[in-house]
């Protein structure tokens, strides 16, 4: 079998990495947390970063009136089958070994990165906006949407969103759509 | 590279040497200043736990070596209204004994678990005085976990110190007594009177504590206690003093003989008479009291038999070491062969030889005999004297590097001396007559010999004087070198007598953080809002409230349908999980004290309403920004009235 189809399959495979390690980390640091607090973000679920993390979170959020962070959402349904769908495509796609295909699956994957990007962030806005007006403690114009990715102050909290193995390997396995795509292009070019 | 380039490199090299040697002189000067050996920075923390006994406080206190900040009083054998010790309904239990309910006691003794002869700083255990009791101490939580009384035995001082695998935790009597106690006149004390020495067993896993089997002994004063270490272990040594036997003015009449005794008792032996059946099973009544850390809750179950070993009866089980005037503490060094013997009312020290007393025991070089139990030899048990030591010997400690120190009460100082040679090394004044000192595991075989800390028992002009009545006063001398140094001053709370320390790093990574609301298993535990209620027992004047906490409001927070007369029990689970968040409660009229409850706990007080009206409680902990919004109502109506229960919070 020609060397793309190896990169292909194996960047393919990388996403599946997705179901056993967290995408996403948010991590919230104050003097009163000197252990910081936080939440990992997987494909299908919000998971304490350590224990009953996200109790204390959402006790502390709610003075402000922001909603508990959810047990469920409709994208822990669908992110598992996209990125299932989405690795058994290019595993297809390595067997075929059209560097085309390969590309038009680097694509596929970037358009729907860039979705599920902007759903977080639209989860993010939501959840940092959507305050109960009986909130105990209001401050005019102040938001709490963590940042999408980065460091941000938000009020006594230093709050830091970076994304963790399961977006790296993600990644990773999405450049190797594409190296295999320049790495037969330039194949044929010689063999041409 | 060129020949000038090295010789520039070594220029440079010399250079940063120099510089670096200055800069260890500077340090050294700085080391020198005793500012800075017990300065620990903010946000910094202590190198060793130090606990010392609270002596009539009844509580045990914690604190940080070498800064002398006190971390935290650990209520034992008294009520503390702090945290509702001794007045939840779930800690009331750990109070009982057979003469009932006994809010307070006097705590002298902490010791802390071992194995091999070393602190593995699972618990600590400690004696109440007064009312013979023995407390466990968790050393996870921080809590008392267990309290057993001590039948036989008044004036339970020569407690609680524990063999080298913590095998027991031992207690003698300081007080002889009629055993059985009886109706009898004083003046026949002599010969009829009874010391009880106790060995409690520990469970290697637990550590429960059970009265295994006592000594009887002759009725002398039993002063202190030490295990033996290493060839000495399976024997305990316990100071006497009024070997007189005199009843009446024993600060005269016991002082008359001019050597009391160290009773050496072989346990191990103890034990094989037991195996063998020759004890007696006597009829007595004792408490045995144990809190549940997952229950929180504490139960207490009368005992009514002790086995009983006669050591005028069992040969070799006891010999007495004749040592000089009303010997006071009993230390044994990290090896196990010098047995030291404070006489308080001499000027030095005798130190015994367990070798030398082992020959003695074999060549049956005995000077009598004592209510049958054989007198060892002075002369040949003896190791060696510290001369001219000091005045008034009382506790000895080691440091692990062939060094020994021991107090003196009347001439006020700590005396460094030398094992073997018995030669005086240093001595440093005490401010002022100090009673015990502690080096951390100076009582084991492998102390940490870095600091010694001396508890003194007048303080006068230390401190800014607070009227008539102040703290003690205890000094932290540095003795990692050859001449000891003074560094600090603190003052102590109640009155310490013995002390106990451990390095930090042995104990600050198992302290918990806070208990787990899936592990509660209290009866009346929540685990969320939903499951809080209020409950009438039928139709009696019985209540339970279920009430949760969580910052910041109490559910349910509004409560109808309490009748005066009723009692009510207020049953609140903590629903915090996150280090040190507590919530705690307080309620108006309540005959009893707050509750301060950790995270996951669930405690409970009793209120007894007694006027109708409309009663407000809340939270006594800062436990958050809106913790002064955390409040609530209960309406209490007529003991004829019909309101049925209701309870909210929110309007829900």
């Amino acid at each position: 079998m020609k060397t793309s189809k190896y990169i292909m399959i194996c960047g393919s495979l990388l996403l599946l990495s997705l179901f056993v390690m967290p995408m996403w980390n948010i991590t919230l640091k104050a003097p009163q947390y000197p252990d910081s607090i936080g939440m990992n973000i997987w494909i299908n679920k919000i998971e304490d970063m350590n224990p009953n993390d996200i109790k204390n979170i959402n006790l502390m959020n709610h003075y402000v009136g922001m909603a508990e962070i959810p047990e469920h959402m409709k994208e822990f349904d669908v992110f598992p089958i996209v990125i299932g769908v989405m690795s058994v495509l290019g595993i297809i796609v390595g067997f075929i070994g059209n560097k085309n295909l390969y590309l038009a699956w680097f694509i596929a994957m970037c358009i729907l990165g860039a979705i599920g990007m902007y759903d977080f962030y639209a989860w993010e806005y939501e959840y940092g906006h959507n305050l109960n007006p009986k909130a105990a403690i209001k401050i005019p114009g102040q938001g709490y949407q963590p940042p999408l990715i980065g460091v941000k102050e938000i009020l006594n909290f230093t709050a830091i969103s970076k994304p963790m193995m399961g977006a790296y390997l993600l990644f990773l396995g999405m450049f190797m759509s594409l190296y295999a795509y320049f790495f037969e292009r330039k194949l044929e070019k010689k063999e041409a | 590279m060129k020949l000038t380039n090295y010789i520039a490199h070594f220029v440079i090299l010399f250079a940063l040497a120099g510089s670096a040697c200055t800069q260890s002189n500077n340090n050294g000067a700085l080391g020198g200043s005793a500012a800075e050996k017990v300065y620990v920075a903010p946000g910094e923390q202590d190198e060793f736990y130090a606990f010392l006994s609270g002596g009539y406080s009844g509580n045990l206190t914690v604190y940080g070596l070498p800064s002398g900040r006190m971390l935290k009083e650990i209520p034992v054998f008294s009520q503390f209204p702090t945290s509702g010790y001794g007045y939840s309904e779930e800690t009331i239990p750990m109070f009982n004994t057979s003469h009932g309910f006994i809010p307070w006691d006097d705590l002298h003794h902490p010791d802390i678990s071992q194995t091999n002869g070393e602190l593995d700083g699972r618990w600590i255990f400690a004696n109440a005085n007064n009312t013979p009791r023995i407390a466990r101490i968790s050393l996870e939580t921080f809590e008392t976990e267990e309290i057993i009384e001590v039948p036989n035995s008044a004036g339970n001082h020569s407690s609680s110190f524990i063999t080298e695998n913590t095998e027991y935790v031992v207690a003698g009597t300081r007080f002889s007594v009629p055993i059985p106690q009886r109706d009898m006149s004083i003046d026949e004390y002599k010969g009829n009177f009874k010391g009880a020495i106790s060995f409690i067993s520990v469970d290697e896993e637990h550590g429960h504590m059970d009265l295994s089997f006592q000594i009887m002994m002759p009725g002398f004063n039993y002063d202190l206690g030490h295990p033996g270490r290493g060839e000495s272990h399976g024997w305990f040594f316990f100071t006497t003093y009024n070997t007189e036997e005199a009843n009446t003015l024993l600060e005269v009449n016991a002082s008359q003989n001019d050597k009391d005794f160290i009773a050496a008792i072989n346990w191990k032996l103890a034990e094989e008479y037991i195996a063998q059946g020759k004890f007696t099973t006597m009829e007595t009544e004792y408490a045995h009291n144990i809190y549940d850390e997952r229950t929180h809750t504490g139960t207490s179950t009368m005992k009514k038999e002790v086995r009983v070993l006669d050591p005028t009866e069992l040969p070799g089980l006891v010999y007495f070491l004749p040592t000089p005037k009303s010997p006071h503490g009993v230390d044994v060094d990290p090896s196990g062969e010098y047995i030291v013997g404070a006489g308080k009312l001499s000027a030095s020290l005798t130190v015994h030889s367990f070798t030398n007393m082992m020959e003695a025991i074999e060549t049956e070089n005995f000077d009598g005999e004592a209510y049958g139990i054989p007198i060892l030899n002075f002369e040949k048990i003896t190791a060696g004297q510290v001369e001219s030591a000091g005045l008034g010997p009382l506790h000895t400690e080691f440091d692990g590097r062939g060094n020994a120190y021991t107090t003196f009460f009347i001439s006020s100082e700590v005396v460094k001396w030398e094992l073997g040679s018995w030669e005086v090394i240093d001595r440093k004044p005490t401010y002022y007559s100090v009673g015990h000192l502690m080096i951390p595991g100076g009582n084991s075989r492998s102390p940490f010999g870095k600091y010694v800390v001396a508890m003194n028992k007048i303080t006068k002009d230390r401190y800014l004087p607070t009227g008539p009545e102040m703290e003690h006063s205890a000094q932290l001398y540095d003795i990692s070198g050859e001449k000891m140094e003074l560094l600090l001053d603190f003052p102590t709370h109640g009155e310490p007598h013995y002390a106990a320390g451990a390095p930090a790093s042995l104990i600050a990574p198992r302290s918990k953080k806070f208990y787990q609301l899936e592990d509660n298993e209290h009866p009346y535990a929540v685990m969320n809002e939903s499951e809080t209620k209020v409950v009438r027992e039928g139709n009696s004047n019985i209540v339970h409230v279920s009430m949760s906490t969580i910052r910041s409001h109490f559910s349910p927070d509004n409560i109808e349908g309490i009748k005066v007369g009723d009692k009510v029990y207020f049953h609140i689970t903590n629903l915090e999980q996150d280090f040190d968040v507590p919530h705690g409660v307080a309620m108006i009229g309540a005959n009893t004290s707050e509750l301060l409850i950790m995270p996951g706990q669930t405690k409970t007080f009793l209120w007894e309403p007694d006027k109708v009206g409309v009663w407000p409680f809340y939270c006594t902990d800062f436990c958050s920004a809106l913790h002064q919004e955390m409040q609530g109502y209960v309406r209490v109506s007529p003991s004829s009235s019909n309101i049925e229960l209701s309870w909210s919070l929110d309007g829900e």
